[in-house]
């Protein structure tokens, strides 16, 4: 099968979904000042005069919210021209919950719940890329163990996304088997989980200077188990798809979107990756001590379906090498920072140091105070470069928190990568895309 | 035209279902060994004397046909596959090896809402989403369920703001509502356990008329206009006047509602 | 990132380039580069940045915006720059009014600004002229207001459980 595939037909006009879509949609959607505006600027106007030809007929297929291939509530309204992809409209916000603006309205602590359920298969990415940039305002160190154990946590939630990627997208093109033996490693993945922090999603265990508790005893050996074992599953995984016929037609050669097209549309991650761009911010822009760690960033040559896929189940093997590594040069020492106005004091000075007392109450009344500033700070998330906002005026509550989602921007290059394939093939697309639509909505 | 059975039971009040084996349970032993025997008279032929009195003792158990429906349905919960956010993860777990819900009869999802009894709310419930949702709801057929699953359905949980609605049960009946954040797999399942409970335990449906959340899309009960609340003969001649005459000339019926359509003579089809 | 010196360079040449009233401030905070321009010409100066010569930022990492509720123009709109290979960022940084807040749109420079500009259009209620579709895309399309503001109340109501039902009847509707 090869990327380009031969379509005569019209080409699209701009007012796709029927005469007045547009006009309609504007209707409710500006004010009298927007609509002014838009008036100047002559868009609203309806463009039916350029009409198609009479004897094709394109089809405006809405697939969404609630649809099982779209792995979440991701609206796509679609212009069909018989069976092939003409135009694909992404309509999200479906579950938009407001979490920026909730952050406003929570001290600098009680924003990492929130911040956790952005992206919910990356959990321990959003409270990283938050945590580091309220370190950045703070202008503090982290101790090496928290880094280790920060690195150990988030490549095991690198694995736990991917295993969710790749049970669901098999499910998706009709391989049900995948899904139950990724969901096998995701559970031992969640199990580390719940030993360090106690629950199995959304652990808040990264913290504003550290990680909030020291591992438990047992769990690098458990941990140390799991990643020796990884890589033979993965290649049990690799085995039963790459010799199913159906899963490599309808991945290789589709979706295909070239390297230059991407970066226009800031696409970054496994889908930049895949096109041969070695971007990763873990070797470009090291944090947390990723420059101790020996891995390699794999990439794909052409930027289809495939290669995403490939460039995926290779994240695999480097994320496992990585936690070993960690995991076995883990040094003993402090887990948080010594700062007192920022992490709180052990529990067993609480009975004998009246400063320790006072900071504590302080610390869990009031919450840190943050110097003024503005940070923007991107780490590497399983999807691309996520980036965390953060302004600060001085109080202990964040003054804006804003969240660069890989997802969100990402999305913007599926109709790129649709337009002219077939529907089944947006499927197909749509599950190597990843999207995770907490992430996108937030 | 297709009308649920109104002849087996008696008409509803228009907020119940209607009960279509108005068959009582036993109440005292007494009864209960009444009917026994008279189920010893339906078997008497196959089995003959001490084997027929033992058969009867130890294997024959009397109930009501209804009771025995709900039991059936209660062990055959299809749920929706409808992942909103964080929790969604969870709910696809608990198909999983590990926690295995096919022991509790619920593991085959269904992704139309005409084939699923439950809707599980997994995740919180956004304004842009809630009406989405409530059609969904409105587009399952009788019986159907409703599972808020964790703190943000059933509550808003931490989001108490603009963009989330504070809990599903302000525009849906929710029956079971499991905490968490998100809840355990196993929690998950122990809600689905409590929701068999409820459904053997036939419960009253009554309190859905606030919701006006009975019967489906197609068929709703409890709203004026249902045909159950009506008497059927005299509407079908009512109707069969009022198409012969040529009223309703809109081609929409009665009040422009399209269930009130005239319907056909009988030597039409 | 460029550093304190590196930043003034590219705000003299932006003043060289643009004209002096161009580049309103420049700052330097935990190793971040920020310079602050004029909105008229920010389109310009984004453009400038994007292809120049020896040290361009080719990719915009994140566009977003920004209430400074009490300060004089409220409204803030950050551009994250990055140039890949040296791995450089630079934000450029606009102010607006609130009252009447209007800026280019940056969709045909970079093609990625498309939905985070409508999402500030969402928010903040920021309208980009020239932008190919500005439509609400996170609220539903007959919302009114601006959510993330500062301004506006951030919602929500009192959860009202079984037991205090009687209190409230009706609560439901």
């Amino acid at each position: 099968m090869s990327g380009e595939r031969p379509v005569d037909g019209p080409t699209l006009t701009n007012d796709p979904l029927g005469v007045g879509y547009r006009e309609r949609e504007e209707s409710i959607t500006l004010t009298p000042l927007e609509r002014q505006i838009a008036e100047q600027r002559g868009t609203g106007v309806s463009q039916a005069d350029t009409a198609l030809a009479p004897e094709t007929e394109l089809l405006t297929l809405n697939i969404g919210p609630h649809h099982p291939a779209t792995h979440g509530v991701l609206r796509l309204l679609t212009t069909l021209e018989g069976e092939v992809v003409r135009e694909v409209k992404p309509l999200v916000g479906y579950v938009h919950t407001g979490i920026e603006k909730n952050c406003e309205d929570k001290s600098y602590w009680k924003v990492i719940p929130l911040i956790e359920r952005m992206d919910y298969a990356g959990y321990y990415f959003n409270a990283l890329a938050y945590c580091m940039a309220v370190e950045k305002l703070l202008g503090i160190e982290v101790p090496k163990r928290a880094q280790y154990l920060r690195v150990i946590h988030t490549e095991l939630c690198r694995i736990h996304s991917h295993m969710l990627w790749l049970g669901t997208s098999a499910l998706d093109l009709g391989a049900i088997s995948m899904f139950w033996y990724c969901f096998r490693e995701r559970d031992n993945v969640l199990d580390l989980f719940e030993m360090s922090s106690g629950q199995r999603m959304h652990t808040r265990y990264i913290q504003i200077g550290g990680v909030a508790e020291d591992v438990p005893p047992g769990f690098v050996e458990k941990a140390l188990w799991f990643v020796r074992q990884m890589p033979s599953r993965v290649d049990q995984f690799a085995d039963l798809l790459d010799n199913n016929e159906i899963f490599l037609q309808r991945m290789r050669g589709v979706g295909v979107c070239s390297q230059e097209r991407l970066l226009e549309l800031g696409v970054t991650g496994p889908l930049l990756r895949a096109t041969g761009n070695p971007w990763d911010l873990r070797k470009a822009a090291p944090y947390s001590s990723y420059d101790d760690f020996d891995f390699q960033v794999p990439v794909g040559t052409t930027g289809d379906n495939y290669d995403r896929y490939r460039v995926r189940l290779a994240e695999l093997y480097e994320s496992c090498k990585i936690i070993e590594q960690a995991l076995e040069g883990l040094t003993e020492g402090p887990w948080i920072t010594d700062d007192r106005k920022v992490a709180l004091p052990p529990r067993h000075e609480l009975a004998t140091s009246m400063e320790a007392l006072i900071h504590h109450f302080k610390l869990v009344t009031e919450g840190i105070r943050v110097p003024a500033g503005e940070v923007y700070l991107p780490i590497e998330s399983p999807r691309g470069e996520l980036g965390c906002f953060v302004v600060s005026d001085g109080s202990s509550k964040p003054a804006r928190v804003h969240m660069r989602e890989p997802s969100f921007i990402n999305l913007q290059a599926l109709s790129d990568m649709v337009e002219g394939e077939y529907i089944a093939d947006l499927i197909a697309t749509l599950a190597m895309l990843d999207p995770i639509l907490g992430g996108i909505d937030r | 035209m297709n009308t649920p059975s109104e002849q087996s039971g008696q008409p509803g009040p228009g907020n119940t279902l209607p009960n279509a084996f108005h068959v009582t349970q036993p109440r005292t032993p007494e009864e209960f060994r009444a009917r026994q025997l008279r189920a010893r008279d339906m078997l008497r032929g196959d089995l003959e004397g001490a084997d027929l009195e033992k058969f009867v003792e130890e294997a024959v158990v009397t109930t009501t046909l209804e009771r025995a429906l709900n039991w059936a349905r209660s062990q055959t919960v299809f749920p929706m596959t409808f992942g909103l956010a964080c929790c969604a993860l969870e709910m696809m777990s608990i198909v999983s090896a590990r926690y295995d819900v096919a022991r509790f009869g619920s593991e085959a999802f269904r992704a139309s809402p005409r084939q699923a009894d439950l809707i599980i709310l997994s995740g919180r419930v956004s304004i842009k989403m809630a009406p989405v949702i409530r059609r969904i709801y409105d587009q399952m057929l009788e019986p159907k369920w409703v599972i808020a699953m964790g703190a943000c359905s059933s509550s808003g949980g931490v989001f108490s703001n603009y963009a989330v609605v504070q809990g599903a049960d302000k525009f849906l009946p929710v029956d079971v509502h499991v905490p968490g954040c998100p809840p355990r797999p196993e929690a998950l399942i122990h809600g689905i356990i409590k929701l068999q409970h409820k459904i053997k335990g036939r419960p009253d449906l009554g309190w859905r008329e606030r919701y006006a959340a009975d019967g489906s899309e197609e068929w709703p009960y409890g709203r004026a206009g249902a045909p159950h609340d009506v008497n059927l003969e005299q509407l079908i001649a009512e109707r069969r006047a009022l198409g012969s005459n040529g009223s309703g000339s809109n081609g929409l019926g009665v009040n422009g509602d399209a269930r009130n359509l005239p319907l056909p003579e009988a030597g039409d089809a | 990132m460029p550093d304190a010196v590196g930043l003034e360079l590219i705000a003299g040449e932006l003043r060289a380039e643009f004209g002096d009233d161009a580049v309103v401030g420049t700052s330097y905070h935990r190793e971040q580069a920020c310079v602050q321009v004029d909105p008229s010409k920010v389109i310009r100066v984004l453009g400038h940045l994007r292809a120049r010569a020896e040290h361009p930022y080719p990719f915009l990492a994140s566009l977003h915006g920004c209430d400074y509720l009490p300060e004089a123009p409220r409204l803030g709109i950050h551009y994250e720059l990055l140039n890949m290979r040296t791995v450089d960022r630079l934000r450029v940084k606009v102010r607006l009014d609130v009252d009447y807040p209007q800026i280019e749109s940056c969709v045909e420079l970079f093609p990625s600004a498309e939905f985070q500009e409508r999402e500030v259009f969402d928010m903040f209620g920021v309208v980009f002229t020239g932008h190919p579709d500005l439509r609400r895309i996170l609220m539903p399309e007959d919302y009114e207001g601006y959510p993330q503001r500062r301004d506006f109340p951030l919602g929500g109501e009192l959860v009202i459980f079984t037991h205090n039902e009687p209190a409230s009847p009706g609560w439901y509707r």
